[in-house]
């Protein structure tokens, strides 16, 4: 009954979804006020039945339900709770109502906290919003509805695919699809203001918010995917340029090069159709992702099981939307007007050099990930385009990013003197050579890349501190003056050093994940001894173990260093009897310096088994640094003007004791 | 011409939605090389020093696939765990069936390398170092270990990605170079 109640709320959410597609953007066209109103409460409306229909989903999943295929499907009585509830979205159907479920959210945070955006374009927005929400809640009805049910229930369901009982990945789905599903305002609100023919300063600080907030729910997402990889896949490795690892990525690039163009928007006037170009491009790129992932059209090993009536249905919903908004933009953005110039050695021209290597790494990711289907269609042959391609590739495009998001602060709007920003930056300058040197004289000057890799992140980190301490002029000025200075600096520059300080964490992590990391792979029986990077690790027993649907032998190991033992991991290998699979749980110790990795793999109480153990050091500063960037986004999003939306950012704060007061 | 550039986004999607609705009837997952009975790359790598073997000097290069004889070549690093599974059967290969056996080293440190063969035992005729990974891109190689097959003439016969098995040894591997002539 519960299933037929979620049923019945998505065809409701269907229909109200069409109400809200088509009313308000006629009321638009026409100044209709109570038409356009029709918006808000369709959007809210929507939300709430779509929320209905989920919640009807989980229930199912809870109380093991299986007279319903997609439960019966995908869970199993004897699974523990949290695993029954993330079961949820772990599958085709169940994911698809979170997309519909996250995207109805953001319409409706549209309609309640947009108050002060003007009726039209908040009317168009959210009618577009309304459209994408129309073609995915068609295309589950009418290809993968999540409540079909079985004639004949069995007895107990087929489980959920043991990779996936993690809490890292219970909670990977949500973040992504956030982050993913919430560029789609970013979307609406570019489709919005091509229709209107008008993008300006308040056009961009009304989307920028949305797209900061979907951005670090990627961020986070991705952060948390990549985190699982490296633990449950137990080869040490935290990123493989796996197709649907890229499909993340991408809109992820795209949204990072959207939020800084739209800086020049609102503060410049300028890059208007860029702007709007990358809006657009970044939830294709999602809804690209949605496709590679559930049509099959490439291998991934996170992809779902795939039909291709399915593949049809998304690939029409994906040419119509992108196709649509593209013709719109073809049409309509060589009208938008541009006042602000600039020379290219400004604030401008670091965005917009930014920008473009950002763009030409998106493009290069999706042009890597998409080749072996090119040659495939053309039949030219199968490739597999793996991470040699990417390595080689991503790499140089990325470091004049990181060497112009330091100086790009420094540079003032409009026109800056390159020379003095390099004269306010020599300490950074100073700290990255010397890194450099530093490494080649400790490695023996074995490879050039560790070295300049190391100077990136040295670079980042303290040119970044750098524009902190220039910012309140410390140590130009008295102590008390700096700390004024620095409680009525706006919290979106603060957002910024702290999103740029986790772009250095993040580019150290990569770095001790790739080259300074130290491996041992060996034999072991209870009691052998094995030295890794100068710490012992001695196999102290292996158990067997019962978990609530698993089996598993744990190893557990000593870990000491100068005969004093300081922690012992536990690695796993578990099998799962009614999936029929094993999964392997890495034993790790993190010192925040370094990760400690044991793996325990196949053998035997005679013969011994086989152990791998990695010394990663500054591994744990990727997850570090992606966490802090979303921070920085956080921080930017509790910003002043946005939360209130007047330009009038320049009031000093009326002093007092308290930093400065949140306004609401 | 200014507004044609508009157009652009436009053609590219349009684009790939065509090659999109094509490669949705094809499998991915039948994943040969796109190099079979297709000439192996020209290429020429230095040899990886430090090895045990004399004459393994002078590095590996396109000509050693050309001498009549089929060979067997086979990428792998010291960081690779499932090169370490497969290494018994690559020595099997060399050792037991007598088949000439050529290493490409894959992004690795040649001391690293050397003291990996020099623990797990040395199979390999010749080894090439292919520190930058450019020579493997060119074979189309997708991470390793991978094994390629290769006639007396250069022609890339078969092409196994991951670990090798006894099974893919001795059913695809072995007829093909025993029979192969």
């Amino acid at each position: 009954m519960i299933a037929e109640i979620g049923h019945f709320a998505l065809i409701a959410a269907f229909l109200l979804a069409g109400l809200q597609a088509t009313v308000p953007l006629y009321g638009a066209h026409k100044g209709d006020r109570g038409m356009m109103e029709l918006a808000r409460s369709t959007a809210v409306g929507q939300f709430a039945l779509v929320l209905l229909a989920f919640a009807a989903l989980v229930n199912a999943f809870v109380t093991s339900d299986f007279s319903v295929l997609n439960v019966a499907q995908n869970s199993h009585s004897t699974k523990p709770m949290l695993y029954k509830i993330s079961g949820a979205w772990g599958n085709h159907e169940g994911s698809l109502l979170l997309w519909a479920l996250i995207l109805s959210l953001f319409g409706a945070m549209v309609a309640c906290f947009g108050r002060n955006l003007p009726p039209s374009l908040r009317a168009r927005t959210l009618a577009i919003q309304g459209m994408i929400a129309l073609g995915f809640l068609a295309f589950m009805l009418f290809t993968s509805n999540p409540f079909d049910r079985i004639l004949a229930p069995p007895s107990d369901g087929a489980g959920l695919n043991p990779l996936l009982q993690d809490p890292g990945l219970a909670f990977h789905p949500p973040f992504l699809y956030f982050g993913y599903v919430g560029l789609s305002i970013s979307f609406s609100f570019a489709v919005a203001a091509l229709i209107e023919g008008k993008v300006d300063a308040a056009w961009a600080r009304w989307v920028r918010p949305w797209t900061l907030a979907a951005w670090c729910g990627l961020t986070v997402g991705i952060g948390l995917g990549s985190w699982w990889a490296y633990y449950e896949l137990g080869w040490g490795g935290f990123w493989f340029w796996d197709p649907v690892e890229n499909a993340s990525f991408m809109p992820w690039l795209a949204a990072t090069a959207l939020l800084h163009s739209a800086i020049v928007v609102e503060k410049r006037d300028a890059l208007k159709s860029w702007t709007i170009l990358l809006a657009i491009v970044a939830f294709s790129m999602s809804l690209l992702g949605t496709f590679l992932v559930r049509s099959g059209v490439l291998t991934s090993v996170h992809a779902f099981a795939t039909d291709p009536e399915r593949g049809v249905f998304i690939l029409a919903l994906l040419a119509v939307t992108v196709g649509g908004s593209l013709t719109l933009f073809a049409i309509r953005a060589p009208k938008l007007q541009t006042t602000g110039v600039f020379q290219p050695i400004s604030r401008e021209g670091a965005l917009l050099l930014n920008n473009l290597f950002l763009s030409a790494a998106a493009a290069t990711v999706l042009l890597g990930t998409l080749y072996p289907l090119f040659l495939d269609v053309l039949d030219a042959g199968k490739v597999s385009v793996g991470p040699p391609f990417f390595n080689a590739t991503f790499g140089p495009l990325m470091a004049p990013v990181l060497g112009a998001m330091v100086i790009g602060p420094f540079l003032s709007w409009k026109r800056a003197d390159f020379r003095q920003a390099m004269q306010k930056l020599w300490l950074g300058v100073a700290a990255a050579v010397t890194a450099i040197v530093l490494v080649l004289i400790l490695s023996g000057a074995e490879g050039i890349l560790p070295a300049v890799g190391v100077g990136a992140a040295v670079w980042i980190i303290c040119g970044t501190l750098l524009e902190l301490a220039d910012r309140v002029k410390l140590a130009r000025v008295p102590l008390s003056e700096s700390w004024r200075r620095a409680r009525r600096t706006p919290r979106a520059a603060y957002g910024m050093t702290v999103a740029h300080l986790g772009v250095g964490l993040v580019v150290a992590g990569v770095l001790g994940a790739t080259v300074f990391k130290t491996e041992s792979i060996q034999n072991m029986k209870p009691g052998n001894v094995v030295d890794v990077a100068g710490y012992t690790f001695t196999l102290d027993r292996v158990e067997r173990l019962n978990g609530p649907n698993y089996q598993a032998e744990r190893a557990v190991f000593r870990i000491s260093t100068d005969g004093e033992q300081f922690a012992t991991v536990n690695a796993e290998r578990r099998a799962y009897p009614v999936e029929g699979d094993t999964t392997t749980e890495a034993g790790i110790h993190t010192t925040w310096v370094a990760d400690l990795y044991a793996v325990i793999g196949e053998g035997n109480p005679r013969d011994g088994w086989t152990t791998r153990i990695y010394h990663n050091p500054l591994v744990p500063w990727i997850w570090l640094g992606t966490i802090v960037m979303s921070l920085g986004g956080v921080i930017s999003l509790t910003d002043r003007r946005l939360r209130i939306g007047a330009p009038s950012r320049r009031r000093a704060p009326t002093g007092g004791p308290s930093s400065p007061a949140p306004a609401e | 011409m200014r507004r044609l550039l508009y157009f652009l986004p436009l053609v590219i999607c349009l684009g790939i939605a065509l090659f999109f609705y094509r490669g949705l009837d094809l499998n991915p997952r039948d994943l040969p090389s796109a190099l079979i009975n297709k000439p192996a790359p020209e290429f020429s790598l230095p040899a990886l020093p430090g090895r045990d073997i004399q004459r393994a000097d002078d590095g590996l290069a396109r000509t050693d696939l050309t001498t009549g004889k089929p060979v067997v070549v086979n990428v792998w690093a010291s960081w690779c765990i499932p090169c370490v599974a497969e290494h018994p059967l690559v020595d099997r290969l060399a050792k037991r069936e007598g088949v000439t056996v050529h290493g490409i080293n894959y992004r690795d440190r040649p001391d690293a390398a050397a003291a990996w063969l020099k623990r797990l035992g040395d199979p390999y005729a010749k080894v090439g170092k292919d520190e930058s990974g450019r020579v493997s891109i060119d074979w189309g190689v997708y991470g390793v270990p991978e094994t390629y097959v290769v006639d007396g003439d250069g022609v890339i016969l078969y092409r196994h990605a991951g670990a090798l098995s006894p099974e893919i040894l001795e059913r695809k591997i072995l007829p093909l170079v025993k029979g192969g002539g």
